[in-house]
Protein backbone atom coordinates (compact mmCIF):
# COMPACT_ATOMS: atom_id res chain seq x y z
CA UNK A 1 0.00 0.00 0.00
CA UNK A 2 2.76 2.30 0.90
CA UNK A 3 4.21 1.95 -3.03
CA UNK A 4 1.24 2.32 -4.39
CA UNK A 5 0.06 5.50 -2.45
CA UNK A 6 3.70 7.30 -3.35
CA UNK A 7 2.37 6.22 -7.08
CA UNK A 8 -0.73 8.24 -6.55
CA UNK A 9 0.98 11.06 -5.28
CA UNK A 10 2.73 11.10 -8.51
CA UNK A 11 -0.54 10.76 -10.71
CA UNK A 12 -0.90 14.95 -11.17
CA UNK A 13 2.75 14.86 -13.22
CA UNK A 14 0.92 12.21 -15.57
CA UNK A 15 -2.01 14.44 -16.16
CA UNK A 16 0.33 17.68 -16.50
CA UNK A 17 1.84 15.26 -19.36
CA UNK A 18 -2.01 14.09 -20.92
CA UNK A 19 -2.96 17.77 -21.33
CA UNK A 20 0.03 19.24 -22.58
CA UNK A 21 0.22 16.19 -25.26
CA UNK A 22 -3.64 16.39 -26.50
CA UNK A 23 -3.79 19.90 -27.25
CA UNK A 24 -5.72 19.07 -30.41
CA UNK A 25 -8.81 17.89 -29.79
CA UNK A 26 -9.32 13.88 -29.93
CA UNK A 27 -13.05 12.29 -31.18
CA UNK A 28 -14.65 9.90 -28.25
CA UNK A 29 -14.58 6.42 -28.82
CA UNK A 30 -17.42 5.57 -30.48
CA UNK A 31 -16.58 8.55 -33.41
CA UNK A 32 -13.35 7.43 -34.31
CA UNK A 33 -12.44 6.70 -37.74
CA UNK A 34 -11.38 2.93 -37.76
CA UNK A 35 -8.63 1.76 -39.72
CA UNK A 36 -8.62 -1.50 -37.94
CA UNK A 37 -11.78 -2.77 -36.39
CA UNK A 38 -11.13 -5.67 -34.41
CA UNK A 39 -14.08 -7.98 -33.65
CA UNK A 40 -14.55 -10.88 -30.59
CA UNK A 41 -10.84 -11.99 -31.79
CA UNK A 42 -10.00 -15.14 -29.53
CA UNK A 43 -6.32 -16.21 -29.81
CA UNK A 44 -4.59 -19.29 -28.91
CA UNK A 45 -1.05 -20.65 -28.03
CA UNK A 46 -1.42 -24.15 -28.68
CA UNK A 47 -4.56 -24.98 -25.86
CA UNK A 48 -3.52 -21.37 -23.92
CA UNK A 49 -6.36 -19.04 -24.82
CA UNK A 50 -4.39 -15.64 -24.78
CA UNK A 51 -7.15 -12.77 -26.14
CA UNK A 52 -10.58 -13.06 -24.87
CA UNK A 53 -13.20 -11.65 -27.08
CA UNK A 54 -11.54 -8.63 -28.27
CA UNK A 55 -12.69 -6.01 -29.83
CA UNK A 56 -11.99 -2.17 -30.11
CA UNK A 57 -11.41 -0.01 -33.48
CA UNK A 58 -7.86 0.89 -34.33
CA UNK A 59 -8.04 5.34 -34.95
CA UNK A 60 -6.88 6.39 -38.71
CA UNK A 61 -3.77 8.56 -38.67
CA UNK A 62 -3.82 7.92 -34.56
CA UNK A 63 -1.65 6.46 -32.15
CA UNK A 64 -3.68 3.59 -30.06
CA UNK A 65 -0.88 2.42 -27.27
CA UNK A 66 -2.02 -0.91 -25.32
CA UNK A 67 -0.95 -0.99 -21.73
CA UNK A 68 -1.30 -3.68 -19.39
CA UNK A 69 0.73 -5.63 -16.77
CA UNK A 70 3.24 -8.55 -18.30
CA UNK A 71 1.72 -11.35 -19.98
CA UNK A 72 -1.56 -9.71 -20.57
CA UNK A 73 -1.99 -9.97 -23.79
CA UNK A 74 -0.60 -6.58 -25.78
CA UNK A 75 1.95 -8.14 -27.85
CA UNK A 76 -0.39 -10.91 -28.91
CA UNK A 77 -3.06 -8.54 -30.15
CA UNK A 78 -0.46 -6.58 -32.29
CA UNK A 79 0.86 -9.80 -33.41
CA UNK A 80 -2.28 -10.89 -34.88
CA UNK A 81 -2.57 -7.29 -36.80
CA UNK A 82 0.09 -8.49 -39.24
CA UNK A 83 -0.59 -12.17 -38.88
CA UNK A 84 2.69 -12.76 -37.44
CA UNK A 85 1.42 -15.36 -35.55
CA UNK A 86 1.03 -17.45 -38.80
CA UNK A 87 4.49 -18.34 -39.00
CA UNK A 88 4.17 -20.59 -35.56
CA UNK A 89 1.70 -23.53 -36.65
CA UNK A 90 0.64 -24.06 -32.75
CA UNK A 91 -0.67 -20.14 -32.42
CA UNK A 92 -4.23 -19.41 -34.27
CA UNK A 93 -6.38 -16.55 -33.94
CA UNK A 94 -10.07 -16.48 -34.55
CA UNK A 95 -12.61 -13.64 -35.17
CA UNK A 96 -12.52 -10.90 -37.37
CA UNK A 97 -9.65 -8.20 -37.80
CA UNK A 98 -11.06 -5.73 -40.44
CA UNK A 99 -8.92 -3.59 -42.80
CA UNK A 100 -10.70 -2.06 -45.36
CA UNK A 101 -13.77 -4.68 -45.08
CA UNK A 102 -11.90 -7.63 -45.62
CA UNK A 103 -10.83 -10.29 -42.07
CA UNK A 104 -7.45 -10.16 -42.67
CA UNK A 105 -7.90 -13.42 -40.63
CA UNK A 106 -9.52 -15.74 -43.11
CA UNK A 107 -8.13 -13.70 -46.37
CA UNK A 108 -6.82 -15.40 -49.18
CA UNK A 109 -4.80 -12.35 -49.84
CA UNK A 110 -1.08 -13.08 -49.58
CA UNK A 111 0.26 -12.60 -46.16
CA UNK A 112 2.99 -11.20 -47.57
CA UNK A 113 1.53 -8.07 -48.74
CA UNK A 114 -0.80 -8.01 -45.49
CA UNK A 115 2.61 -7.39 -43.54
CA UNK A 116 4.04 -4.89 -46.61
CA UNK A 117 0.81 -2.59 -45.44
CA UNK A 118 1.08 -2.98 -41.94
CA UNK A 119 4.58 -2.77 -40.84
CA UNK A 120 6.11 -3.68 -37.53
CA UNK A 121 9.01 -2.65 -35.30
CA UNK A 122 9.82 -4.90 -32.46
CA UNK A 123 11.13 -4.66 -28.99
CA UNK A 124 14.91 -5.63 -29.52
CA UNK A 125 16.80 -3.84 -32.74
CA UNK A 126 17.17 -6.06 -35.42
CA UNK A 127 18.91 -4.68 -38.20
CA UNK A 128 19.82 -7.04 -40.85
CA UNK A 129 23.56 -8.03 -41.22
CA UNK A 130 24.00 -5.88 -44.18
CA UNK A 131 24.96 -2.13 -44.40
CA UNK A 132 22.75 0.45 -43.48
CA UNK A 133 21.81 1.39 -46.96
CA UNK A 134 20.76 -1.94 -47.75
CA UNK A 135 19.30 -2.35 -44.43
CA UNK A 136 16.21 0.47 -46.27
CA UNK A 137 16.80 -0.81 -49.39
CA UNK A 138 15.95 -4.49 -49.02
CA UNK A 139 12.48 -3.85 -47.66
CA UNK A 140 11.53 -1.40 -50.34
CA UNK A 141 12.57 -3.97 -53.46
CA UNK A 142 10.61 -6.83 -52.20
CA UNK A 143 7.70 -4.75 -53.87
CA UNK A 144 9.52 -1.89 -55.95
CA UNK A 145 11.64 -1.60 -58.75
CA UNK A 146 13.71 1.88 -57.80
CA UNK A 147 16.42 3.40 -60.38
CA UNK A 148 19.54 3.89 -58.47
CA UNK A 149 18.28 7.58 -58.21
CA UNK A 150 15.07 6.74 -56.88
CA UNK A 151 16.36 4.05 -54.29
CA UNK A 152 18.76 6.93 -52.57
CA UNK A 153 15.97 9.40 -52.49
CA UNK A 154 14.07 6.76 -50.66
CA UNK A 155 16.91 5.81 -48.46
CA UNK A 156 17.20 9.31 -47.80
CA UNK A 157 13.33 9.90 -47.28
CA UNK A 158 13.21 7.08 -44.74
CA UNK A 159 16.26 7.76 -42.46
CA UNK A 160 15.65 11.42 -42.41
CA UNK A 161 11.64 10.50 -40.94
CA UNK A 162 13.52 8.32 -38.49
CA UNK A 163 16.07 11.29 -37.12
CA UNK A 164 18.77 8.79 -38.53
CA UNK A 165 20.15 10.92 -41.70
CA UNK A 166 22.47 13.16 -40.07
CA UNK A 167 24.04 10.56 -38.20
CA UNK A 168 24.45 7.95 -40.79
CA UNK A 169 24.46 10.05 -44.34
CA UNK A 170 28.40 9.61 -44.48
CA UNK A 171 28.71 6.21 -43.63
CA UNK A 172 25.60 4.51 -45.16
CA UNK A 173 27.55 1.39 -46.45
CA UNK A 174 28.81 0.49 -43.11
CA UNK A 175 27.35 -2.45 -41.32
CA UNK A 176 24.00 -1.65 -39.97
CA UNK A 177 24.91 -3.82 -36.52
CA UNK A 178 27.97 -1.46 -36.25
CA UNK A 179 25.28 1.09 -34.84
CA UNK A 180 24.79 1.99 -31.31
CA UNK A 181 21.57 0.35 -29.74
CA UNK A 182 18.80 3.46 -30.08
CA UNK A 183 20.62 4.41 -33.56
CA UNK A 184 19.55 0.34 -34.57
CA UNK A 185 16.19 0.64 -33.57
CA UNK A 186 15.64 3.99 -35.40
CA UNK A 187 17.27 2.38 -38.40
CA UNK A 188 14.75 -0.33 -38.08
CA UNK A 189 11.70 2.16 -37.82
CA UNK A 190 13.49 3.72 -41.12
CA UNK A 191 13.21 0.13 -42.54
CA UNK A 192 9.57 0.37 -41.06
CA UNK A 193 8.28 3.32 -43.27
CA UNK A 194 10.46 3.12 -46.16
CA UNK A 195 8.17 0.22 -47.71
CA UNK A 196 5.26 3.15 -47.02
CA UNK A 197 2.57 1.06 -44.65
CA UNK A 198 -0.69 2.10 -43.47
CA UNK A 199 -0.27 0.65 -39.83
CA UNK A 200 2.69 0.92 -38.42
CA UNK A 201 2.52 -1.72 -35.10
CA UNK A 202 5.18 -0.47 -32.62
CA UNK A 203 5.88 -3.64 -29.96
CA UNK A 204 7.86 -1.76 -27.07
CA UNK A 205 9.79 -0.14 -29.27
CA UNK A 206 11.82 1.92 -26.23
CA UNK A 207 12.24 -1.37 -24.10
CA UNK A 208 16.05 -1.56 -24.69
CA UNK A 209 16.75 2.58 -25.80
CA UNK A 210 17.89 5.46 -22.90
CA UNK A 211 15.91 8.04 -22.58
CA UNK A 212 17.32 10.50 -25.17
CA UNK A 213 17.00 8.10 -27.82
CA UNK A 214 13.55 7.27 -26.14
CA UNK A 215 12.59 10.99 -26.70
CA UNK A 216 13.57 10.72 -30.32
CA UNK A 217 11.45 7.88 -30.60
CA UNK A 218 8.70 9.60 -29.23
CA UNK A 219 9.24 12.54 -31.36
CA UNK A 220 9.36 10.42 -34.24
CA UNK A 221 5.37 8.49 -33.54
CA UNK A 222 4.58 12.00 -33.03
CA UNK A 223 4.88 12.91 -36.20
CA UNK A 224 4.61 9.85 -37.74
CA UNK A 225 0.53 10.01 -37.07
CA UNK A 226 0.00 12.51 -39.84
CA UNK A 227 0.84 9.89 -42.71
CA UNK A 228 0.16 6.56 -40.56
CA UNK A 229 -1.81 4.52 -38.49
CA UNK A 230 0.32 3.37 -35.63
CA UNK A 231 -0.08 1.44 -32.47
CA UNK A 232 2.11 0.90 -29.55
CA UNK A 233 2.62 -1.18 -26.87
CA UNK A 234 4.37 -0.16 -23.77
CA UNK A 235 5.00 -0.78 -20.23
CA UNK A 236 5.71 2.78 -19.91
CA UNK A 237 2.48 4.57 -18.59
CA UNK A 238 3.82 7.98 -19.57
CA UNK A 239 5.33 6.96 -22.52
CA UNK A 240 1.58 5.90 -23.05
CA UNK A 241 0.08 9.15 -21.90
CA UNK A 242 2.96 11.07 -23.72
CA UNK A 243 2.99 9.72 -27.11
CA UNK A 244 -0.97 8.24 -27.93
CA UNK A 245 -4.34 9.89 -29.09
CA UNK A 246 -6.47 6.55 -27.61
CA UNK A 247 -5.04 3.79 -24.92
CA UNK A 248 -6.37 0.50 -24.02
CA UNK A 249 -5.80 -1.46 -20.86
CA UNK A 250 -5.80 -5.43 -20.98
CA UNK A 251 -5.72 -7.57 -18.42
CA UNK A 252 -5.07 -11.43 -18.65
CA UNK A 253 -6.29 -11.45 -22.33
CA UNK A 254 -8.98 -9.33 -21.75
CA UNK A 255 -9.76 -5.35 -22.93
CA UNK A 256 -10.83 -3.68 -20.18
CA UNK A 257 -10.94 -0.02 -20.93
CA UNK A 258 -10.48 1.60 -24.06
CA UNK A 259 -10.89 4.93 -24.14
CA UNK A 260 -9.32 8.62 -25.20
CA UNK A 261 -5.73 8.84 -23.68
CA UNK A 262 -6.65 11.72 -20.89
CA UNK A 263 -9.95 9.60 -20.41
CA UNK A 264 -7.89 6.58 -19.31
CA UNK A 265 -5.70 8.39 -17.27
CA UNK A 266 -7.44 11.42 -15.72
CA UNK A 267 -11.20 9.49 -15.29
CA UNK A 268 -10.78 5.98 -15.99
CA UNK A 269 -14.27 4.39 -15.47
CA UNK A 270 -12.87 0.90 -14.29
CA UNK A 271 -11.72 0.33 -10.99
CA UNK A 272 -9.02 -1.95 -11.92
CA UNK A 273 -7.59 0.45 -14.78
CA UNK A 274 -7.27 3.46 -12.08
CA UNK A 275 -5.30 0.67 -10.04
CA UNK A 276 -2.98 0.23 -12.80
CA UNK A 277 -2.78 3.87 -13.70
CA UNK A 278 -1.67 4.72 -10.29
CA UNK A 279 0.20 1.95 -9.48
CA UNK A 280 -2.08 0.37 -6.60
CA UNK A 281 -2.09 -2.80 -8.88
CA UNK A 282 -1.55 -6.12 -7.42
CA UNK B 1 23.52 -21.56 20.15
CA UNK B 2 21.73 -22.84 17.30
CA UNK B 3 22.50 -22.27 13.75
CA UNK B 4 20.10 -19.09 13.33
CA UNK B 5 21.42 -17.50 16.21
CA UNK B 6 24.88 -17.48 14.94
CA UNK B 7 26.69 -14.27 13.59
CA UNK B 8 27.29 -13.67 9.78
CA UNK B 9 30.76 -13.83 10.27
CA UNK B 10 31.17 -16.71 12.16
CA UNK B 11 29.46 -18.77 9.46
CA UNK B 12 32.98 -18.36 7.02
CA UNK B 13 35.66 -18.47 8.99
CA UNK B 14 37.51 -21.63 8.63
CA UNK B 15 34.49 -23.17 7.11
CA UNK B 16 34.65 -26.50 6.83
CA UNK B 17 32.23 -26.68 3.62
CA UNK B 18 34.21 -24.15 2.09
CA UNK B 19 37.89 -25.89 2.57
CA UNK B 20 36.15 -29.54 1.96
CA UNK B 21 35.49 -27.24 -1.76
CA UNK B 22 38.85 -26.31 -2.15
CA UNK B 23 40.17 -29.23 -1.87
CA UNK B 24 37.78 -31.15 -4.29
CA UNK B 25 38.96 -28.03 -6.60
CA UNK B 26 42.56 -28.91 -6.29
CA UNK B 27 42.33 -32.33 -6.95
CA UNK B 28 39.69 -31.42 -9.97
CA UNK B 29 42.06 -29.05 -11.01
CA UNK B 30 45.06 -31.50 -11.06
CA UNK B 31 43.46 -34.59 -12.71
CA UNK B 32 41.98 -32.50 -15.69
CA UNK B 33 45.60 -30.93 -16.51
CA UNK B 34 47.11 -34.41 -16.26
CA UNK B 35 44.47 -35.23 -19.10
CA UNK B 36 45.30 -32.52 -20.80
CA UNK B 37 49.22 -33.39 -20.91
CA UNK B 38 48.26 -36.86 -21.74
CA UNK B 39 46.08 -35.95 -24.85
CA UNK B 40 48.63 -33.20 -26.09
CA UNK B 41 51.95 -35.52 -25.13
CA UNK B 42 50.29 -37.81 -28.15
CA UNK B 43 49.46 -34.93 -30.14
CA UNK B 44 52.89 -33.32 -30.14
CA UNK B 45 54.43 -36.84 -30.67
CA UNK B 46 52.91 -37.18 -33.87
CA UNK B 47 53.06 -33.98 -35.29
CA UNK B 48 56.66 -33.92 -34.27
CA UNK B 49 57.61 -37.54 -35.54
CA UNK B 50 56.05 -36.64 -39.35
CA UNK B 51 58.07 -33.29 -39.62
CA UNK B 52 61.30 -34.97 -38.23
CA UNK B 53 60.72 -38.00 -40.50
CA UNK B 54 59.31 -36.24 -43.07
CA UNK B 55 61.25 -33.14 -43.08
CA UNK B 56 63.92 -34.14 -45.41
CA UNK B 57 61.55 -35.10 -47.85
CA UNK B 58 59.16 -31.67 -47.37
CA UNK B 59 62.21 -29.45 -48.14
CA UNK B 60 63.40 -31.14 -51.51
CA UNK B 61 61.79 -29.49 -54.58
CA UNK B 62 61.06 -32.49 -56.79
CA UNK B 63 58.69 -33.86 -54.28
CA UNK B 64 56.33 -31.31 -56.17
CA UNK B 65 57.18 -31.53 -59.19
CA UNK B 66 58.31 -35.31 -60.07
CA UNK B 67 56.01 -38.33 -60.48
CA UNK B 68 55.57 -41.53 -58.22
CA UNK B 69 58.80 -43.29 -59.01
CA UNK B 70 59.51 -47.49 -59.14
CA UNK B 71 61.47 -48.29 -56.52
CA UNK B 72 65.15 -47.09 -56.31
CA UNK B 73 64.57 -44.34 -58.58
CA UNK B 74 64.38 -40.66 -57.80
CA UNK B 75 60.72 -38.63 -57.41
CA UNK B 76 58.86 -36.95 -55.89
CA UNK B 77 54.15 -36.73 -55.27
CA UNK B 78 53.02 -34.69 -57.88
CA UNK B 79 50.58 -36.47 -58.96
CA UNK B 80 49.49 -37.78 -55.86
CA UNK B 81 49.04 -33.89 -54.71
CA UNK B 82 47.45 -32.75 -57.79
CA UNK B 83 45.29 -35.88 -57.94
CA UNK B 84 44.22 -35.29 -54.33
CA UNK B 85 43.75 -31.74 -54.97
CA UNK B 86 41.35 -32.08 -57.97
CA UNK B 87 38.97 -34.95 -55.78
CA UNK B 88 38.91 -33.09 -52.64
CA UNK B 89 37.83 -30.25 -54.63
CA UNK B 90 35.21 -31.77 -56.84
CA UNK B 91 34.01 -34.08 -53.89
CA UNK B 92 33.60 -30.35 -51.67
CA UNK B 93 32.19 -29.08 -55.05
CA UNK B 94 29.55 -32.06 -54.98
CA UNK B 95 29.03 -32.29 -51.46
CA UNK B 96 28.41 -28.62 -50.44
CA UNK B 97 25.47 -27.74 -52.67
CA UNK B 98 23.53 -30.67 -51.05
CA UNK B 99 24.38 -30.31 -47.34
CA UNK B 100 24.16 -26.46 -47.26
CA UNK B 101 20.11 -27.01 -49.05
CA UNK B 102 19.90 -29.92 -46.58
CA UNK B 103 20.96 -28.07 -43.86
CA UNK B 104 19.06 -25.14 -44.93
CA UNK B 105 15.70 -27.20 -45.36
CA UNK B 106 15.75 -28.95 -41.37
CA UNK B 107 16.76 -24.95 -40.18
CA UNK B 108 14.18 -22.79 -42.06
CA UNK B 109 11.11 -25.31 -43.46
CA UNK B 110 11.04 -28.24 -41.76
CA UNK B 111 11.90 -27.66 -37.96
CA UNK B 112 8.46 -29.40 -37.01
CA UNK B 113 7.30 -32.86 -38.37
CA UNK B 114 8.76 -36.19 -38.40
CA UNK B 115 10.56 -35.79 -41.94
CA UNK B 116 13.31 -33.31 -40.92
CA UNK B 117 13.77 -35.06 -37.33
CA UNK B 118 14.58 -38.68 -39.15
CA UNK B 119 16.48 -36.82 -41.80
CA UNK B 120 18.56 -35.33 -38.84
CA UNK B 121 18.77 -38.44 -37.18
CA UNK B 122 20.10 -40.16 -40.18
CA UNK B 123 22.34 -37.96 -41.31
CA UNK B 124 24.12 -38.25 -37.74
CA UNK B 125 24.43 -41.85 -38.67
CA UNK B 126 25.95 -40.71 -41.79
CA UNK B 127 28.35 -38.23 -39.88
CA UNK B 128 29.91 -41.51 -37.88
CA UNK B 129 29.74 -43.75 -40.65
CA UNK B 130 33.42 -45.32 -41.00
CA UNK B 131 34.80 -44.15 -44.07
CA UNK B 132 35.62 -47.44 -45.84
CA UNK B 133 31.66 -48.08 -45.32
CA UNK B 134 31.09 -45.13 -47.70
CA UNK B 135 34.23 -46.41 -49.95
CA UNK B 136 32.73 -49.99 -50.48
CA UNK B 137 29.58 -48.55 -51.53
CA UNK B 138 30.65 -46.51 -54.12
CA UNK B 139 32.39 -49.41 -55.23
CA UNK B 140 29.81 -51.75 -55.17
CA UNK B 141 27.40 -48.75 -56.96
CA UNK B 142 29.88 -47.10 -59.06
CA UNK B 143 33.06 -48.75 -60.07
CA UNK B 144 31.83 -52.57 -60.16
CA UNK B 145 28.96 -51.22 -62.37
CA UNK B 146 31.43 -49.19 -64.57
CA UNK B 147 34.09 -51.99 -64.34
CA UNK B 148 37.00 -49.55 -63.11
CA UNK B 149 38.42 -47.07 -60.62
CA UNK B 150 38.28 -43.61 -61.37
CA UNK B 151 38.74 -40.19 -60.25
CA UNK B 152 34.63 -39.40 -59.93
CA UNK B 153 34.39 -42.42 -58.20
CA UNK B 154 36.70 -40.68 -55.58
CA UNK B 155 35.29 -37.22 -55.83
CA UNK B 156 31.60 -39.14 -55.21
CA UNK B 157 32.57 -40.90 -52.15
CA UNK B 158 34.51 -37.71 -50.45
CA UNK B 159 30.84 -36.15 -51.66
CA UNK B 160 29.52 -38.88 -49.37
CA UNK B 161 31.54 -38.32 -46.46
CA UNK B 162 31.40 -34.23 -46.67
CA UNK B 163 27.07 -34.45 -47.21
CA UNK B 164 26.52 -34.90 -43.24
CA UNK B 165 29.28 -32.29 -42.20
CA UNK B 166 27.83 -29.45 -44.33
CA UNK B 167 23.64 -30.43 -43.43
CA UNK B 168 25.00 -30.52 -39.13
CA UNK B 169 27.08 -27.12 -39.65
CA UNK B 170 24.70 -25.23 -41.60
CA UNK B 171 21.47 -26.48 -39.20
CA UNK B 172 23.07 -25.26 -36.45
CA UNK B 173 24.65 -22.52 -37.61
CA UNK B 174 21.05 -21.52 -39.06
CA UNK B 175 19.36 -22.15 -35.81
CA UNK B 176 21.88 -19.89 -33.96
CA UNK B 177 20.57 -17.26 -36.19
CA UNK B 178 17.61 -15.66 -33.67
CA UNK B 179 14.11 -15.75 -34.81
CA UNK B 180 13.89 -12.27 -34.25
CA UNK B 181 16.03 -11.39 -37.42
CA UNK B 182 13.71 -13.74 -39.40
CA UNK B 183 10.52 -12.19 -37.99
CA UNK B 184 11.84 -8.36 -38.80
CA UNK B 185 12.16 -9.70 -42.75
CA UNK B 186 9.13 -11.59 -42.55
CA UNK B 187 7.56 -8.23 -41.04
CA UNK B 188 8.48 -6.24 -44.08
CA UNK B 189 6.27 -8.99 -46.20
CA UNK B 190 9.47 -10.80 -47.85
CA UNK B 191 8.35 -14.73 -48.54
CA UNK B 192 10.69 -17.01 -46.56
CA UNK B 193 13.12 -18.16 -49.63
CA UNK B 194 14.26 -14.28 -49.55
CA UNK B 195 14.15 -14.12 -45.74
CA UNK B 196 16.48 -17.33 -45.92
CA UNK B 197 18.90 -16.23 -48.84
CA UNK B 198 19.39 -12.14 -47.97
CA UNK B 199 19.05 -12.42 -44.15
CA UNK B 200 20.29 -15.76 -42.32
CA UNK B 201 22.39 -16.71 -44.49
CA UNK B 202 24.66 -13.48 -44.66
CA UNK B 203 23.68 -13.71 -40.48
CA UNK B 204 25.49 -17.13 -40.48
CA UNK B 205 27.66 -17.22 -43.59
CA UNK B 206 30.81 -17.68 -41.48
CA UNK B 207 29.79 -20.71 -39.55
CA UNK B 208 28.80 -22.25 -42.53
CA UNK B 209 31.74 -21.10 -44.57
CA UNK B 210 33.65 -22.54 -41.16
CA UNK B 211 31.75 -26.21 -41.67
CA UNK B 212 32.89 -26.54 -45.31
CA UNK B 213 36.22 -26.08 -44.03
CA UNK B 214 36.29 -28.17 -41.83
CA UNK B 215 34.75 -30.46 -44.47
CA UNK B 216 37.48 -30.30 -46.60
CA UNK B 217 39.67 -31.01 -43.63
CA UNK B 218 38.64 -34.00 -42.82
CA UNK B 219 38.30 -35.57 -46.41
CA UNK B 220 41.70 -34.86 -47.54
CA UNK B 221 43.23 -37.32 -45.24
CA UNK B 222 40.65 -40.08 -46.36
CA UNK B 223 42.32 -43.49 -47.74
CA UNK B 224 39.65 -46.05 -47.47
CA UNK B 225 37.40 -44.45 -49.74
CA UNK B 226 40.04 -43.97 -52.07
CA UNK B 227 41.20 -47.02 -52.10
CA UNK B 228 38.02 -48.61 -53.19
CA UNK B 229 37.64 -45.90 -55.89
CA UNK B 230 40.16 -43.83 -57.26
CA UNK B 231 42.57 -46.61 -56.71
CA UNK B 232 46.01 -45.06 -57.84
CA UNK B 233 47.61 -44.06 -60.44
CA UNK B 234 51.99 -43.90 -61.09
CA UNK B 235 51.59 -41.03 -63.70
CA UNK B 236 49.84 -37.88 -63.89
CA UNK B 237 46.20 -38.04 -65.07
CA UNK B 238 44.09 -35.30 -65.91
CA UNK B 239 41.36 -38.27 -66.85
CA UNK B 240 38.75 -37.58 -63.86
CA UNK B 241 37.43 -41.06 -65.21
CA UNK B 242 40.29 -43.38 -65.51
CA UNK B 243 42.22 -44.41 -61.72
CA UNK B 244 43.79 -41.60 -60.24
CA UNK B 245 46.63 -40.60 -57.73
CA UNK B 246 46.19 -39.36 -54.23
CA UNK B 247 48.26 -38.71 -51.06
CA UNK B 248 46.61 -41.03 -49.00
CA UNK B 249 46.43 -44.46 -51.14
CA UNK B 250 50.27 -43.17 -51.72
CA UNK B 251 51.08 -42.88 -48.19
CA UNK B 252 49.10 -46.20 -47.40
CA UNK B 253 50.96 -48.43 -50.08
CA UNK B 254 54.49 -46.55 -50.02
CA UNK B 255 54.95 -46.77 -46.09
CA UNK B 256 53.54 -50.78 -46.46
CA UNK B 257 56.46 -51.09 -48.88
CA UNK B 258 59.99 -52.22 -48.07
CA UNK B 259 61.38 -49.97 -49.88
CA UNK B 260 63.66 -46.77 -48.08
CA UNK B 261 62.81 -44.43 -50.61
CA UNK B 262 59.71 -45.07 -50.66
CA UNK B 263 59.18 -44.75 -46.64
CA UNK B 264 60.53 -40.97 -47.25
CA UNK B 265 58.34 -39.85 -49.61
CA UNK B 266 55.63 -41.61 -47.29
CA UNK B 267 56.28 -39.54 -44.60
CA UNK B 268 56.74 -36.39 -46.83
CA UNK B 269 53.42 -37.03 -48.24
CA UNK B 270 51.64 -37.70 -44.40
CA UNK B 271 53.31 -34.58 -42.87
CA UNK B 272 52.20 -32.43 -46.40
CA UNK B 273 48.72 -33.57 -45.54
CA UNK B 274 49.18 -33.01 -41.75
CA UNK B 275 50.19 -29.42 -42.25
CA UNK B 276 47.04 -28.59 -45.00
CA UNK B 277 44.79 -29.65 -42.57
CA UNK B 278 46.33 -27.69 -39.51
CA UNK B 279 46.36 -24.43 -41.77
CA UNK B 280 42.37 -25.39 -43.18
CA UNK B 281 41.48 -25.50 -39.43
CA UNK B 282 43.56 -22.58 -38.12
CA UNK B 283 41.56 -20.39 -41.34
CA UNK B 284 38.45 -21.94 -40.20
CA UNK B 285 38.90 -20.59 -36.72
CA UNK B 286 40.56 -17.69 -38.07
CA UNK B 287 37.11 -17.07 -40.04
CA UNK B 288 34.65 -17.81 -36.98
CA UNK B 289 36.59 -15.60 -34.73
CA UNK B 290 36.46 -13.02 -37.42
CA UNK B 291 32.73 -12.92 -37.36
CA UNK B 292 32.31 -11.71 -33.45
Amino acid sequence: METGSAMAAARPMIETVVRAASAEETVPVADLKPKLRIRKLDFYYGGFQALKNVTLDIAERKVTAFIGPSGCGKSTLLRTFNRMYALYPDQRAEGEILMDGENLITTKQDVSLIRARIGMVFQKPTPFPMSIYDNIAFGVRLFERLSRREMDERVEWALGRAALWNEVKDKLTQSGQSLSGGQQQRLCIARGIAIKPEVLLLDEPCSSLDPISTAKVEELIHELKSDYTVVIVTHNMQQAARVSDYTAYMYLGELIEYDVTDTIFITPKKPQTEDYITGRFG
Amino acid sequence: MSAAEQMPGAIHAGNPLYRFRKRINFVLLGVSSLALAFGLFWLVWIFGTLLYEGGTALARASLYYQMTPPPGADGGLANAIAGSLVMVSAGTLLGTPVGVLAGTYLAEYGRRGWLAGATRFLNDVLLSAPSIVIGLFVYSVYVAKVRHFSGWAGAVALALIVIPVVVRTTDDMLKLVPNTLREAAMALGSPIWKTVVFVTYRAARTGILTGILLAVARISGETAPLLFTALNNQFWSNNMNAPMANLPVVIFQFAMSPYEDWHRLAWGGAALITIAVLILNILARALFRKSD
